[in-house]
């Protein structure tokens, strides 16, 4: 049997029904944490058949592992599911980190083990769907079921009493946004009659979804302002870093980037490409500036989490940079450093999260010279520091290099200004990254924290980090093993969209593509 | 069968039902359990239900010299209307078990007050109309103050009494004036009327009295005020029943009172729902995220949900009916649901009324706090449940008419709705502090009490993950009144018989 066709649904059935089953089984001893594991690593291990099987010679703009059934009549809506080089990775990647999440929630999840790995796996659900959904409708309903396991785990695994107002925080700033979306996409629907995204980019390439000027730039920016803030895009980040520090490492893991990142990248592109183009300008400048800022604001934090969330907003504002140039190099370089945000950030908060179950804190005054005493620990927290900070060889050169190249190679100056700006960043956060290992592990041991009895990295905290180091070379070091699937969508997305005429299509895009590679070399 | 009979069929079964229930309760002794009599009733409804079944074979029937019309619009709300008297009887059965001695007279009321809002759902005459509104509206202004002991129970019984007169008075007035202005009472006869009448203006106050009197059964802003006071006081079973039921009735009245009765002033009526949508929504959202207590934010919510259904109105007539009537059923389902489980949670006594007295029920009773959560994740809106596909067809019914802005203002508000929605969520799954204790003395969920969630909790879903059936069925419900209608006027002026033509092509 051919499992081509269904592995996508295998894909989201797996967490589910793993989240079911341990919705029913008794909560006793670890059999949470054992069932949990072995249902992320099952899902993972299906993840991998995507890679294995993905066919790069396809034509840019198609999709693979297609399935599209009918499901509801009348309005039109299909079960449509595919992905591309776009979202391939990201799928492989949320197969990826599932795992290690629950390897670092093992012990600190005390209480309530049923309710928080039930809550983990929808999560992990959700973002399958999302990544995988080529049906408008049934790509938004994954959209806001992904919010309601996120919050309920803020709100009930949170670490401070603020976590209820965190987990609503969170709720309001996404799901208004998103209400906003719907309207945005029942235009779309009432226009066009369609919520296939395929049949919607095609329209939209040949101007066909409405002539209302004033009415498509609203829907666009309904479309965008609802991605730009689940990214989050400066000054939209209000929610952040409440939410990172109130959730679990877990939780953390997944919460930033990728989904509104994938989603600009493949709806707001793909439905509004002429809008999209047009307010480039303005993310650009949104996206260098928030890297400076959240670089200037980690600079001055005391606070491990709050350092690491305005890191993250730096991150994701390289990504918004680089695709908001559009050019191949700025968008592969963007979806290049979506992965990187999920495997350096992932490492990142799980290392925090090892400490603060040792330390009981996150306030970085209460640390210092622990280098001596956690030999593994400052070892793993420096290699994935210079992952972070963009250190040759590790992943995040690649994708900052890509998108720095990109901001550059664009023909606007406006764009060329606000990249220089942006490079900046890279000084700035290898600042406030090696400064916070300076004062945590080096210098003077501190009274707080230097009698406390702790042992170094554990086996189990070994095997939840080295596999993302191993990533973390494996991407910085074989970069082209990615770049391949992702240079297809990268340069599709790049292009100016042209109504559809199949062949002279292929024939404009297959020289374009190998150019790219030799570009991306 | 003769027509008379076979059009009234699930009324009669539960008027049979009702009466045999009232007859034998005397003959009870005082004190003995009353469980017999509502299994009685809950038989009465089941029959009742088959019998709506068994009547779609016939297409549309015709009876009591035009007065009533069985369609598929009238069957899907009879089953709507059904299926909540059912999940009500089921979660009642425990309820009032051991607390009250007449709680035979009660399930006698659901029966009748049942028969009254089926009644409404397939007259299309409006006098008749009133008759069931009357029915319906007395028997659940007994049930407000079923329980006789407690002040916030009578409270709510003439509260809801006296607006509730004062709200079937204007209902009257309109059907009065637009017999002045028509020279009937007939919906079909006020459509063919209008375009002849020569007191348009006088036509248009009685649509606008009518609405009046609906808007204030459905709990539509600005008529909105009797409903967190009444819904306070009332049995929790009782507000789980009449914040879905008789509103389910008078929105079919209203749909084909504006739909059928006056299409030519669409224009006019529609501003007016346009305005009445936007303020319950706001209305009813706003004025839920102030409230501490569960029953009275979820009146709030139910006003909020009233607003959303009326953004239908605005739509094109097939797509609008069709969104409202799926609108109805899904909001039927996860209200009636969320009520059956506050039900079993606060029990005759009502031991947890405010948000904070829920706070740990995720650990002491984690399936009911599930389907508890469930509900009200539906009644937000969250894909895969009911809730979501309902808001979803509504406002894309609305948008395919043009009215985005008040799409924008619904999403909006579905939004602010969240927080109040997720406050409860959220204290269902916070650890329970030492002081907590009103929770610790929580019976045992009774297996009727338990079919019944389960029943809610099934419709929720399958409501939100194969909708087609039901999409369907709506649409078949909408095609239904609209295609007798453009038979009606072919009839009446064989000049506009365009309408019939077009709907033959569907």
């Amino acid at each position: 049997m051919n499992i081509d066709h269904t592995i996508l649904t295998v894909l989201i059935l797996v967490p589910l029904a793993g989240a079911v089953l341990l919705a029913l089984l008794p909560d006793k001893g670890r059999l949470m944490q054992w069932g949990a594991l072995a249902v992320t690593l099952i899902t993972f291990i299906c993840t991998l058949h995507l890679p294995a099987r993905y066919d790069y010679s396809a034509v840019a703009g198609s999709f693979q592992f297609e399935q599209n059934h009918e499901w509801i009549n009348s309005p039109a809506i299909r079960y449509h599911l595919g992905v591309d080089g776009l979202s391939m990775w990201l799928v492989v990647l949320t197969g990826f980190l599932a795992p290690l999440g629950v390897l670092v929630s093992w012990n600190t999840i005390g209480d309530r083990k049923k309710l928080f790995y039930t809550l983990f796996l929808l999560q992990q659900v959700a973002m399958i769907g999302i990544f995988v959904s080529l049906d408008l409708f049934l790509y938004y309903a994954f959209w806001e079921l992904s919010l309601v396991p996120m919050t309920l785990l803020i709100a009930t695994f949170g670490r401070s009493a603020n976590r209820r107002r965190a987990a609503i925080k969170y709720f309001l700033y996404t799901f208004i946004p998103s209400a906003i979306l719907l309207v945005g996409m029942l235009w779309v629907y009432a226009r066009t009659g369609t919520f296939q995204l395929p049949e919607l980019a095609q329209l939209a390439a040949a101007h066909n979804i409405s002539s209302n000027n004033a009415a498509l730039w609203l829907a666009s920016l309904a479309f965008l302002v609802a991605f730009a803030v689940k990214v989050p895009v400066f000054p939209l980040h209000g929610w952040l870093t409440d939410a990172i520090t109130e959730a679990p490492t877990a939780a953390v893991m997944v919460l930033v980037g990728k989904l509104g990142l994938y989603s600009i990248l493949r709806f707001s592109f793909s439905i509004f490409p002429e809008q999209s183009r047009h307010i480039a300008p303005l993310m650009i400048a949104l996206g260098a500036i928030g890297i400076v800022y959240g670089a200037l604001i980690a600079l001055v934090q005391k606070d491990l989490k709050q350092l690491a969330a305005y890191g993250a907003l730096g991150h994701v504002s390289v990504v918004v940079l680089g695709i908001f140039t559009f050019t191949i190099a700025g968008i592969d370089g963007g979806i290049y450093a979506t992965l990187n945000e999920g495997i350096g950030a992932g490492a990142f908060f799980i290392l925090l999260g090892i400490l603060y179950e040792r330390y009981g804190t996150y306030d970085m005054r209460d640390y210092g010279g622990l280098a001596a005493k956690l030999p593994w620990m400052v070892t793993l927290f420096v290699i994935t520091t210079l992952s972070v900070i963009g250190l040759p060889m590790l992943n995040g050169f690649v994708g900052e290099f890509l998108v720095l190249t990109g901001g550059m190679q664009s023909a606007v100056t406006h764009h060329t200004r606000w990249t220089v700006l942006a490079t900046t960043g890279v000084i700035l956060t290898a600042s406030y990254m090696l400064w916070m290992i300076q004062r945590v592990f080096y210098g003077d041991l501190n009274e707080n924290t230097a009698d406390v009895p702790v042992p170094d990295v554990t086996a189990r905290e070994h095997l939840a980090l080295w596999p993302l180091i191993a990533v973390m070379l494996f991407m910085g070091i074989a970069s082209p093993y990615w770049l391949r699937a992702i240079d297809t969508a990268g340069t599709y997305l790049a292009q100016e969209p042209q109504p559809i005429e199949l062949p002279a299509a292929i024939s404009t895009i297959v020289p374009q593509t190998s150019a790219a590679q030799e570009a991306t070399k | 069968m003769s027509p008379n009979v076979l059009a009234l069929l699930p009324e009669l079964i539960l008027t049979l039902a009702g009466v045999v229930v009232m007859l034998a309760e005397p003959c009870l002794k005082p004190g003995s359990s009353r469980k017999p009599l509502g299994w009685l009733a809950i038989a009465g409804t089941v029959a009742a239900l088959a019998a709506s079944w068994y009547q779609i074979q016939f297409g549309t029937i015709h009876a009591f010299s035009g007065t009533i019309q069985v369609d598929a619009f009238s069957v899907l709300f009879h089953f709507v209307i059904g299926s909540v008297v059912l999940v009500t009887l089921l979660g009642s059965i425990d309820f009032f078990e051991g607390n009250a001695s007449h709680a035979g007279e009660y399930f006698a009321l659901v029966l009748f007050g049942a028969v009254g809002m089926m009644l409404m759902t397939c007259s299309v005459e409006l006098l008749m109309v009133f008759v069931g509104l009357e029915i319906s509206s007395i028997s659940t202004y007994i049930m407000c103050g079923f329980r006789k002991g407690q002040a916030t129970g009578t409270e709510s019984s003439i509260k809801y009494f006296l607006l509730g007169s004062f709200a079937t008075a204007f209902f009257l007035y309109g059907v009065a004036l637009s017999f002045g202005a028509t020279g009937s009472t007939n919906i079909y006869a006020i459509a063919h009327g209008l375009e002849t009448t020569a007191t348009p203006a006088l036509a248009f106050t009685a649509l606008a009295l009518i609405l009046i009197g609906l808007g204030f059964k459905v709990s539509a802003a600005p008529f909105h005020v009797w409903t967190p006071d009444v819904y306070q006081g009332a049995p929790a079973p009782v507000v789980g029943l009449m914040s879905t039921a008789p509103k389910a009735a008078a929105f079919a009245v209203l749909l084909r009172i504006t739909f059928t009765g006056f299409p030519t002033y669409q224009h006019r009526w529609a501003i007016l729902m346009w305005v009445m949508a936007a303020l319950s929504m706001t209305v009813g959202n706003l004025g839920a995220l102030m409230q501490r207590d569960v029953k009275r934010m979820l009146a709030y919510s139910s006003i909020a949900h009233a607003g959303y259904l009326m953004v239908a109105f605005t739509a094109f007539p097939f797509d609008g009916i069709a969104a409202a009537c799926f609108y109805t059923a899904t909001y039927a389902a996860m209200n009636v649901g969320a009520f059956a489980v506050v039900t079993q949670i606060a029990g005759y006594d009502e031991r947890a009324r405010s948000i904070d007295d829920f706070t740990g029920l995720g650990q002491k009773r984690p399936y009911l706090a599930a389907l508890l959560s469930f509900f009200l994740l539906s009644l937000i809106g969250i894909p895969f449940t009911g809730g979501f596909f309902g808001k979803f067809y509504v406002f894309s019914a609305a948008i395919h008419g043009g009215n985005v802005w008040l799409a924008v203002i619904g999403l909006l508000n579905s939004g602010v709705a969240c927080f109040y929605y997720l406050r409860l969520l959220a204290a269902i799954y916070t650890r329970p502090g030492s002081e907590s204790t009103r929770l610790n003395q929580l019976r045992r969920i009774g297996v009727p009490a338990a079919i019944g969630i389960g029943l809610a909790a099934v419709a929720t879903g399958a409501l939100g993950i194969l909708p087609s059936g039901a999409v369907s069925f709506a649409e078949y419900a909408s095609h239904s009144t609209l295609i007798e209608q453009g038979r009606q006027e072919c009839a009446a002026s064989p000049d506009s018989c365009h309408l019939q033509l077009q709907f033959d092509e569907k």
